[in-house]
């Protein structure tokens, strides 16, 4: 039961990452990338990450992949064409194609080598029968403390420049 | 309780991994590499989740891929905050075509 969700799962995150890879349309592609995000977390789920998957749905598909679709609706340019297919076309060179098939190949033959060839021993018992939100606070507010804050810093710079990027500041004025 | 192999988390977590670079070398579009860069971020978080499993009492590789995540967030609203500036000045989301500082 449990190998049948895992690899269904992982067959639903690769095959929509695959979609992401080959499709034209970008709005396509960012929805496409919400069953990857799906897939991701339940993978999560099943490697008793309760918490992270929980996390990954809320940050990712509720924040980041709706802040790339509005960012893609917002950089689109206007097709006067009443052709639904046409819009957010974005077209690849074939030499770009070439090169992205060669690089990504030979990235995932080199991972598999090294993964088929290194020999695991694994220490700790792994009992994952249990919730880890209580000794993922603990972690945090005891010997990660330092991370954390420095990880809030990061979030208010991040948020501070972003508004700060994105004010409407009129070039011609 | 049969356990998946670890291989078989870290093969995953390769195969979303080279697509994801795949992804950010074809895609000709600003959005389209930040997908990319999206899914790879995803990927080495599937690998330090897998190794954390073996890791039950303090859960290092969890709370990485947390901040992984944290980080991940902030960048991803920087970068679009670049975009839609470069977008408003170029009025292209072509990277080929922004080659120039100052306009």
């Amino acid at each position: 039961m449990e190998a049948a969700a895992f690899y269904g799962f992982s067959v639903l995150s690769i095959a929509a990452a695959f979609f992401i890879l080959f499709s034209r349309n970008l709005i396509y592609a960012a929805f496409a990338l919400f069953l990857t995000f799906l897939g991701v977390a339940a993978l999560y789920v099943l490697a008793g990450a309760d918490f992270l998957g929980v996390a990954q749905i809320m940050i990712y598909v509720g924040g980041i992949l709706v802040l790339l679709i509005f960012g893609i609706m917002l950089t689109h340019k206007p097709d006067k064409r009443d052709n639904a297919t046409a819009h957010n076309k974005i077209e690849i060179p074939t030499k770009r194609e070439i090169w992205g098939f060669l690089l990504g190949t030979g990235f995932f033959v080199f991972l598999g080598r090294i993964i088929f060839l290194s020999d695991f021993k694994m220490a700790g018992n792994s009992n994952n029968s249990k919730s880890t939100i209580k000794t993922i606070g603990v972690e945090l507010m005891t010997s990660h403390l330092l991370p954390f804050e420095i990880a809030g810093i990061l979030l208010l710079v991040a948020l501070v420049g972003a508004a700060y990027l994105a004010l409407n500041r009129n070039p011609a004025s | 309780m049969n356990m998946i192999p670890i291989q078989h988390y870290l093969l995953v977590g390769a195969a979303l991994f080279s697509i994801g670079l795949a992804i950010a070398i074809t895609k000709r579009h600003f959005i389209g590499i930040l997908l990319g860069i999206e899914l790879m971020l995803n990927a080495v978080n599937i690998n330090l989740v897998a190794f954390s499993r073996h890791d039950p009492e303090k859960l290092s590789g969890q709370l990485f891929s947390l901040f992984v995540i944290v980080v991940a967030a902030a960048e991803v609203t920087v970068a679009l905050g670049i975009i839609l500036r470069v977008y408003g000045r170029f009025r292209t989301v072509d990277p080929d075509e922004v080659s120039e500082l100052k306009k």
